[in-house]
């Protein structure tokens, strides 16, 4: 049976499931609009670690452990672990590997690591070579600042085009068969560079990657905007969902009210993040906590969810390159429990 | 007395206030920010600006960084005076000592006592 149709799009006929999920969020983000949604809230954003980085790696392993736990499965159960983070070398990710005796595919894209990951995991499991992958990713708004802009200790102010890097985690567990909740189909994204350089402007970046693999998803599954109860952008933010629906509407796609941005809606207004949230935690985050929840009370049938990335190098910007963005999309239903 | 307060407040101000609009309104870093003040302290004292604005208005043009740059083309001029071409090089770091070392030394001990937190939490 041909499984791709169109030039980027996959469909799954077993349709994995998602059995289970967690997410943890910082102090500032335990009070935006994810409040009732998240499952455990933290109390100090170190998480009693000594460094930023140790945190980050703590709050994302607390994720993995407790989506396992949530999906009723032993860890010896979980045979393929997917993700990555933002820090160098994705250590986050692979150092929470090594606390689980299984075999790790560490990934990294950006900020779209969660659907990167989601549609990997489907993969593996549509093809039958696994039965149960944990996909998980996150981002620490204090660690993310000391790598990729200047460290807090230098006191630096945000400008006002900046987006917030969440401090959080979310972990999804696939198999193959337990819930109502599935992946049915997932276009991989192309590399889309529309030669944006300001670092500060992320969401402006990503918008066109975003624009490429949500038309790719729509005419290779023969839909429209219309056909779904919610359609999530990573984390293009304020300005840059407003240019994504731009864009889409230039390519005779409407972006109705069943449309949102994981940056965009994250945050209150009166958190003075400015454009709002991104990071690799904001995306999985969203979905692992208001869109699974919201799936499971049966309040959305069907979801495409197109988490965004930004695939730029501190080095890279600091050498004048633009910054090439990408996104992937994952399309999933489901109905009661 | 009064009126100096206001004087210093004024000028100091200003100047931060020229910084802030750079953060805003431009993509400098803060770190150009920084360097360019620094220079720009630097030219307005060999060009015999500086000076004028410290009598009008003390602390509010010596402590911004700014104030920074006029010191180390003060430092330059004078050791020039005394030891001619070798003052180029050591003028700077001679006036500007004090400070260097006070800002190594400060930002040593207030490193051993604090440990850094995220950021706006609300």
């Amino acid at each position: 049976m041909k499984k791709k149709i169109g030039n980027q799009t996959i469909i799954f006929p077993s349709k994995p499931c998602v059995i289970g999920f967690y997410t943890v969020g910082g102090i500032k983000e335990g009070k935006g609009n994810l409040q009732e949604y998240l499952d455990f809230i933290l109390e100090d954003d170190n998480f009693g670690e000594k460094t930023f980085e140790k945190a980050e790696r703590k709050i994302l392993e607390e994720t993995m452990t407790k989506a396992i736990e949530k999906s009723k499965l032993k860890p010896e159960d979980i045979d393929m672990l997917v993700g990555g983070d933002l820090l160098n070398q994705i250590v986050a990710s692979s150092f929470s590997a090594r606390e689980f005796n299984t075999s790790f595919l560490g990934l990294y894209g950006a900020c779209s690591t969660m659907a990167e990951s989601i549609a990997v995991g489907a993969c593996l499991i549509d093809g039958q070579f696994f039965k149960n992958v944990l996909c998980s990713t996150g981002s620490h708004f204090s660690s993310a600042e000391r790598q990729y802009r200047f460290p807090l200790e230098l006191g630096n102010q945000r400008p006002p085009c900046s987006q917030w890097t969440v401090t959080g985690a979310g972990s999804t567990v696939l198999s193959d068969k337990g819930s109502k909740i599935r992946v049915v189909s997932s276009t991989f994204g192309k590399v889309t560079d529309y030669g944006i350089k300001d670092v500060n402007n992320m969401g402006a970046a990503m918008a066109p990657a975003a624009m490429s693999s949500f038309v790719a998803h729509f005419e290779a599954t023969n839909t429209k905007p219309s056909d779904y109860d919610l359609i999530l952008t990573g984390d293009l933010g304020k300005l840059g969902s407003e240019i994504f629906i731009d864009l889409m509407e230039n390519k005779n796609y409407k972006m109705g009210a069943n449309y949102s941005d994981c940056g965009h809606m994250f945050f209150k207004n009166n958190q003075k993040t400015f454009q709002g949230a991104s990071g690799s935690g904001c995306s999985a985050m969203v979905l692992n906590s208001y869109v699974f929840k919201q799936m499971q009370k049966g309040k959305f049938k069907r979801v495409l969810f197109g988490a965004t990335g930004a695939l730029l190098s501190t080095t890279s910007s600091q050498q004048g390159d633009s910054i090439p963005g990408i996104c992937h999309v994952v399309e999933f239903e489901g109905g009661h429990e | 007395m009064l009126l100096m307060y206001v004087k210093v407040f004024l000028v100091g101000g200003f100047i931060c206030m020229l910084g802030q609009i750079l953060i805003i309104k431009t993509k400098m870093t803060s770190a150009r920010i920084l360097v360019s003040f620094v220079v720009a302290g630097a030219i307005l004292e060999g060009l015999g600006l500086y000076e004028p604005l410290i009598n009008f208005a003390a602390a509010g043009a010596t402590v911004p960084i700014t104030g920074f740059g006029r010191n180390l083309a003060k430092g330059v001029i004078d050791a020039i005076k005394e030891k001619s071409a070798l003052g180029i090089f050591s003028g700077g770091l001679t006036a500007t000592a004090a400070g260097v070392a006070a800002s190594v030394i400060f930002a040593y001990i207030f490193a051993l006592i604090f440990s850094s937190k995220s950021k706006n939490t609300k």
